[in-house]
């Protein structure tokens, strides 16, 4: 009985799988393969017209973008975003989830609702509303900062101040979501640890250092590197807000595929961007991995 | 231009009446054609309300206008091009015809303007040389564009000049003459670090042809493209120019009302915005002028811009296509759609209507489009175009010598070009030459 | 009376952030009311000095918004629904149906999260457009129908179904599929509610590839088309805020509606299996 049952379980397993696996297969792993092959390939405006002069060129795509001066740029632009506007993202998250999870604090779901709720707006629109917050003149920021007798900043003109004024969006859009997550990490200790602390006459900033941040480390690594790993792929703020300028200092690795690929149709040159960005984010990742994980 | 519009009507109403023959056996079908249209800017949200005579003369047609922003433009075209959903009909920058020709995307339209009521010389030559590539025509001129100076009559005045000289040197001077009258903290002359039109219309004049072997290497390391990069580079060491972008000065209008710069290389778009934004007992202040050259008037060229009219070879309507084409080209209608944009008509004959003839900030326009040259006709020209202003801006601010700028900027080109050099060295390079 | 300073410190933090998070958005549909022109001013309202509902009707009838509206919820919907139930049936196979190479073909798929979307996006253009579906609402839908990290979350789910109660099923005679329709799909309600909410929002809010491969602005989705609008709108700010207001509204409301479930589902997607 059980043998066949196993049977008609293999047969209907298959089924339950198909529309799923055919899907991912075909527009996942088929792309991202044809990718792979595509970045071999000078694949350009010329081939689209006549595919008989598409060339194979071996690493030559790869040669050219870790040569490219632009793609070096948008690199650094983009390291920047990740190594400041991440850590400033944990942190907001992480301070956010410590509030929200307070014993003092009351109307607990409320505030964790209103925090969450940029993460659930749509990026151009919250891009959109930014790019006049951000005026110089007329926007609410430089009131503010107006009200606080600070100088105006020129945050969509000056290439110093484009890339944190997006930042500044990031942060705002995103922290709810690993404000969650921490919440639940914070959730996930056990009080007797508090108990057991307070019992050894540790106040509560010992408390924190010594139960707290150390239970949360797991949740830290995840955060982190998922935060990263989405950061490293930014695209829509950079192309609503400010098309990559002022003077390109808010170009973004993926920004800058998007032109080589779609504006310029360089797309053997594109795809290969893609994969250089694949391996630079793994490689980080390991980093943080190694880094913030070593210790177990 | 009477006798202009009855040859219109006669065969518009006979196409109409061959479609509804045509289309009679389909009678429950709606038997209008339909034409996409696509344009970009401010010029896609105006040509709608021309569009209502087109129709009434073809009424069987029938014009779906699709307004495109001109940032996103170029990928959305090149995006319908490759998912086969290209407009019928669509303005092109003229600096994109080579690329969509090279794609064999649009159509040639040669034998279809062996019967049409105008022809080459209806328009500026440097204007309707930039649609022939490969010795065809693919498009026909809709509006032009050059750039030229315009500058404040009452500052030049007070440096000692009543217009501005034709020649590089004369031009200098008189630059310096105003620097001197308007002092350290003002400017003679405006050139905004994040445009590539004022160093390449230079080198231009200096004789460069930017690029070399049929557009397949680059030549911005020769002397003549040194020469210009040079003569704009002294304008910045001198302080006639500030070395800023144009995102850094908050409201150029005011600037130039306030003095702050005398002089302005820029397009046609700006006698409406000049009119409108500078203050009313301002507007006896300020002229235009045709650009200086090396050696004086004639080597004054600048750019031969402007938008084409162009049909896709994937329209199922060419016939109709071209009627529209036809009909937007006509002087009348190129006179309304001035009226309406401001944008400068491409037929040289509209230029005699009293109403352009009659404002004298157009005289430097019409002399201009005279001089004016297409940049090199290869697809990859627009990347290039900023490539440059990247490496100039570079330069201008001292970050890299220019003699490296300008290495840097040829090996990046020629590593753009490198595709174009193979398909040349196999003589796959036919309908893309220039 | 010691916990009252603390307290008191606590919520006067917890209403500036509630405060800092909430005043764009508030500010966006606050704006979307004003007179064109109002929002442009130094220093800039808060509040609108006259309501105006201009610009909203601009939005409906001047530009068409209310067609590319209808574009974003078909595709919405229908995307939502179809990778419901796709993602619902792979999970519980990986969770509950016995069959070979299962662990390794999940740890493959779970290995793939790592790889960013936009390495295939250019071939997956090419490939739609090979079978002639750019500038379809189809196209669009393609990469939302199957997600790893929804298969993820319902097997999450599902692995706590007793294989006790599907077993004597079996025994009973009934049929797997039947099984998954009568047994599992109930048990597994809410977090189809939470994954049909995540798949929602996410859809929705998808700018890149509908950009990529949307070229006919009767069919784009409301973000292309607001990125279109701003593109050529840029001083237009309280039409652009009443586009954006549009825009995020729905999303808004099902996340208020549905918002335990959704951050249920956030929280237990941080649990690694």
């Amino acid at each position: 009985m059980s043998r066949t049952s196993e049977r008609v379980q293999q047969r209907a397993a298959w089924g339950f799988l198909a529309p799923a696996l055919i899907l991912i297969g075909s527009f996942f792993f088929v792309p991202i393969l044809a990718g792979l092959v595509m970045s071999f390939t000078d694949f350009d405006i010329y081939s689209i017209g006549r595919p008989d002069t598409i060339r194979f060129v071996g690493l030559s795509n790869y040669h050219q973008v870790l040569t490219s001066s632009e793609f070096w740029h948008a690199m650094r632009n983009t390291g920047f975003f990740v190594g400041v506007g991440g850590p400033l993202s944990v942190l907001t998250s992480l301070v956010a989830a410590l509030l929200v999870n307070s014993k003092l604090a009351r109307w607990k779901s409320f505030f964790r609702t209103v925090y969450f709720t940029p993460v659930v707006t749509t990026m151009v629109a919250v891009a959109i509303v930014w790019r006049y917050l951000l005026h110089t003149r007329y926007g609410l920021i430089n009131a503010g900062l107006g009200a606080l007798h600070l100088p105006a900043v020129d945050w969509l003109g000056d290439p110093h101040w484009a890339m944190p004024a997006i930042i500044l969006l990031s942060v705002w859009k995103n922290f709810g979501y690993n404000m969650l997550i921490f919440i639940a990490g914070l959730q996930a200790i056990p009080e007797e640890l508090y108990e057991a602390a307070e019992l050894d006459g540790a106040g509560s900033v010992a408390r924190f250092r010594h139960v707290t941040l150390p239970s949360l480390a797991p949740t830290f690594l995840f955060v982190g590197v998922m935060t990263m790993i989405g950061q490293f792929q930014i695209f829509a703020e950079p192309y609503v807000m400010t098309q990559g300028g002022p003077l390109r200092s808010t170009v973004t690795v993926v920004l800058l595929m998007y032109e080589q690929g779609f504006r310029w149709w360089r797309m053997g040159l594109a795809t290969s961007m893609a994969f250089v960005l694949f391996a630079v984010t793994l490689v980080a990742t390991a980093i943080q991995l190694r880094l913030q994980g070593g210790r177990r | 231009m009477i006798r202009g519009r009855r040859r219109g009507i006669a065969p518009g109403a006979a196409a109409a009446l061959a479609l509804l023959v045509a289309l009679s056996g389909c009678a429950r079908r709606d038997t209008r054609t339909t034409l996409r249209f696509w344009g970009m800017g401010r010029e896609g949200e105006v040509v709608s309300q021309l569009l209502g005579g087109f129709e009434r003369e073809n009424p069987d047609v029938r014009v779906v206008v699709q307004q495109i922003p001109w940032s996103a433009a170029h990928e959305k075209l090149l995006t319908a091009y490759v998912g086969r959903s290209t407009p019928d009909v669509s303005q092109l920058g003229n600096t994109w015809v080579p690329e969509f020709a090279a794609l064999e995307a649009i159509e040639p339209l040669g034998h279809r303007l062996e019967q049409a009521p105008f022809g080459p010389g209806s328009f500026f030559r440097g204007i309707w040389d930039t649609n022939v590539i490969g010795g065809r025509v693919y498009g026909v001129p809709w509006y032009v564009d050059t750039r030229l100076i315009f500058y404040r009559k009452d500052l030049l005045a007070r440096a000692g000049y009543d217009s501005i000289p034709p020649t590089w040197s004369g031009w200098l001077e008189a630059m310096r003459a105003v620097k001197r009258e308007v002092g350290p903290d003002r400017y003679a002359i405006f050139l905004p670090l994040n445009e590539w039109n004022p160093p390449i219309i230079l080198g231009m004049q200096a004789g460069s042809p930017l690029l070399v072997d049929d557009g397949t290497r680059a030549a911005f390391d020769d002397s003549s493209f040194r020469a210009g990069f040079d003569f704009y580079l002294d304008l910045f060491r001198e302080k006639l120019a500030p070395p800023v972008t144009g995102n850094e000065i908050a409201n150029v209008y005011q600037e130039f009302s306030r003095g702050y710069f005398a002089m302005w290389i820029t397009g046609p778009w700006n006698l409406g915005e000049f009119r409108r934004r500078l203050p009313a007992d301002q507007q006896d202040d300020w002229a235009t002028s045709p650009m200086p050259g090396p050696r004086g008037a004639a080597s004054g060229i600048s750019m031969a811009g402007g938008s084409s009219l162009v049909m896709f070879r994937d329209s199922k309507h060419k016939r109709e296509a071209w009627k529209l084409i036809e009909y937007l080209s006509r002087p009348e209608v190129q006179l309304e759609f001035w009226r309406l944009t401001g944008d400068l008509p491409g037929r040289v004959e509209t230029w005699r209507d009293t109403a352009l003839a009659a404002d004298p900030k157009m005289h430097a326009f019409e002399e201009q489009l005279r001089r004016v040259e297409p940049l090199p006709k290869v697809p990859e020209m627009e990347q290039i175009a900023i490539r440059l202003q990247d490496w100039v801006e570079r330069a201008v601010r001292g970050t890299v010598p220019p003699d490296r700028a300008l290495a840097s900027l040829s090996d990046e080109v020629d590593r753009m070009l490198e595709k174009r050099r193979w398909l040349r060295a196999h003589g796959r390079l036919d309908g893309s030459t220039p | 009376m010691r916990r009252l300073v603390p307290s008191l410190l606590l919520h006067a933090a917890l209403v500036a952030g509630a405060a800092l998070t909430l005043t764009p958005l508030v500010w966006m549909v606050s704006a979307s009311f004003m007179p064109s022109g109002a929002a442009n001013a130094v220093p800039p309202p808060f509040l609108p000095a006259h309501v105006t509902f201009r610009h909203y009707i601009e939005l409906f009838t001047h530009l068409n918004l209310a067609r590319t509206f209808g574009n974003s919820l078909f595709i919405t919907v229908t995307a939502t629904l179809a990778s419901t139930v796709i993602n619902a049936m792979a999970g519980y196979a990986f969770a509950k149906l016995r069959f070979g190479g299962r662990e390794r073909l999940f740890q493959v798929l779970m290995g793939a999260l790592v790889i960013p979307a936009q390495v295939g996006m250019m071939p997956l253009f090419l490939m739609v457009k090979g079978i002639g579906l750019v500038n379809t609402p189809w196209a669009v839908m393609i990469p939302s129908l199957a997600s790893i990290f929804g298969i993820f979350l319902i097997r999450q789910f599902a692995l706590a179904i007793p294989d006790d109660l599907l077993d004597a099923a079996r025994i009973d005679g009934a049929s797997e599929f039947e099984i998954f329709l009568r047994i599992v799909l109930p048990v597994l309600a809410p977090i189809l509610v939470t994954l049909a909410t995540f798949t929602f929002l996410s859809t929705w809010n998808d700018f890149m590839w509908p950009l990529i491969v949307l070229s006919d602005d009767a069919k784009y989705t409301l973000p292309v088309a607001l990125a279109n609008l701003s593109g050529e709108h840029v001083q237009d700010t309280e039409l652009m805020m009443a586009g954006s207001v549009l825009t995020v509204l729905p999303v808004l409301v099902l996340f208020l509606a549905m918002q335990r479930s959704y951050i249920r589902g956030v929280m237990m997607g941080s649990v690694k299996g």
